[in-house]
């Protein structure tokens, strides 16, 4: 696959260096000569110099032959801009920008970004599973069907301990996937399945009952 | 008619000094404070410091309820962004947007954006001027 990274900061060097063992053509786009020349010293000449949101940097490099253009500059409007002059001026089938502040993704999205990655929300969500407290994790967003894979922790005080889920009242569009208890032995839930403390409970929700699933499995 | 401008730099500001002189309501935004000294001591808009990228800062200006949205601040993805977010956001009536790159400006207005470029419309000027 052709592909173009616009930024060659950390994020855009690793992803090349990742993208280039994969056996992938790739270009990255930046525009500080200093940055270029030392990706250039130790990848090979992979970086032109430019802007990535300038029709003209983005035609030099052939990006209307691309399949992909991945934006990871630090600026939101340049990763907009690049994605959406990539795919409205050189068809490129698909775009991905990163995304730093949370309330523009779904902007991105009605602009016709194909993937946003938050960089901000994974970042504190890696912090937030590290702290013990914290109740409810996001592992994982099925975008198009509006669902989500979470992971809910029963902590020692939850008022659930020892009651079957059968008299758990979930949330409507949610349904529990998988408990691994404190020996780290998953297993499937039953109605029957009794909740421990400790438990570690997968589940599919949506957005709007993550909530509610939360206080329903920890009887809060 | 309600305006909401974003940036306050020479255009921004003289922009915003004729419309208000002309009894239109104008909200001015600009992320730095000292960039209103541009405005003249007549004004009888609002100035407020906020980053028109931010939907908050937008919502504050008034965004809601203004018939147009102009984004002249000095980078084009900036205004362009913010652009985009008066219209599919706020759904602004108007939207204006000065873009300097040409060809940029060219795929923005494909892409239903009222833009302008300054370097495409004084380079003809000069042009004329020159040939006459």
């Amino acid at each position: 696959m052709y592909i173009i990274i616009v930024g060659g900061g950390r994020l855009g060097y690793y992803l090349t260096k990742a993208l280039l063992n994969e056996g992938h053509e790739v270009v990255i786009v930046e525009k500080n000569p200093t940055i270029c020349q030392n990706i250039n010293d130790e990848l090979g000449t992979v970086c032109i110099r430019g802007d990535g949101c300038e029709t003209v940097t983005l035609d030099e490099i052939g990006t209307a032959r691309a399949d992909m253009l991945i934006a990871v500059t630090g600026d939101d409007e340049d990763n907009l801009v690049a994605c959406q002059v990539a795919k409205h001026k050189f068809n490129v089938p698909r775009t991905i920008a990163r995304v730093r502040n949370p309330q523009n993704e779904t902007l991105f999205k009605a602009l016709g970004i194909d993937v946003t990655v938050n960089s901000t929300n994974i970042i504190l969500e890696n912090i937030k599973e590290e702290v013990p407290t914290h109740p409810l994790t996001h592992l994982l967003t099925i975008r198009d069907k509006g669902l989500e894979i979470v992971e809910v922790k029963i902590p020692p005080d939850a008022t659930t301990i020892g009651k079957p889920i059968k008299e758990l009242t979930l949330p409507q569009g949610s349904r529990l996937a998988l408990i691994i208890p404190k020996d780290l032995k998953p297993r499937v839930p039953t109605s029957d399945t009794i909740l421990r403390d400790g438990d570690r409970v997968i589940a599919v929700t949506t957005p709007e009952s993550e909530e509610a699933l939360r206080a329903v499995l920890r009887g809060a | 008619m309600k305006v909401v401008i974003m940036g306050c730099g020479r255009l921004g500001a003289q922009l915003a000094s004729l419309l208000d002189s002309n009894g239109h309501s104008v909200t001015i935004l600009d992320t730095d404070a000292y960039s209103f000294r541009r405005l003249p001591h007549t004004f009888g808009g609002t100035a407020l410091v906020g980053n028109g990228l931010n939907e908050e800062a937008l919502k504050k200006a008034g965004i809601e309820e203004a018939d147009a949205f102009v984004a002249v601040t000095q980078g084009d993805n900036r205004n362009v962004m913010a652009s985009q977010i008066a219209k599919h956001i706020f759904n602004v009536p108007r939207v204006i947007c000065r873009i300097y790159d040409p060809l940029r400006q060219e795929l923005y207005s494909t892409l239903g954006v009222e833009a302008f470029s300054p370097t495409t419309i004084f380079a003809q000027i000069l042009k004329e001027k020159l040939e006459s």
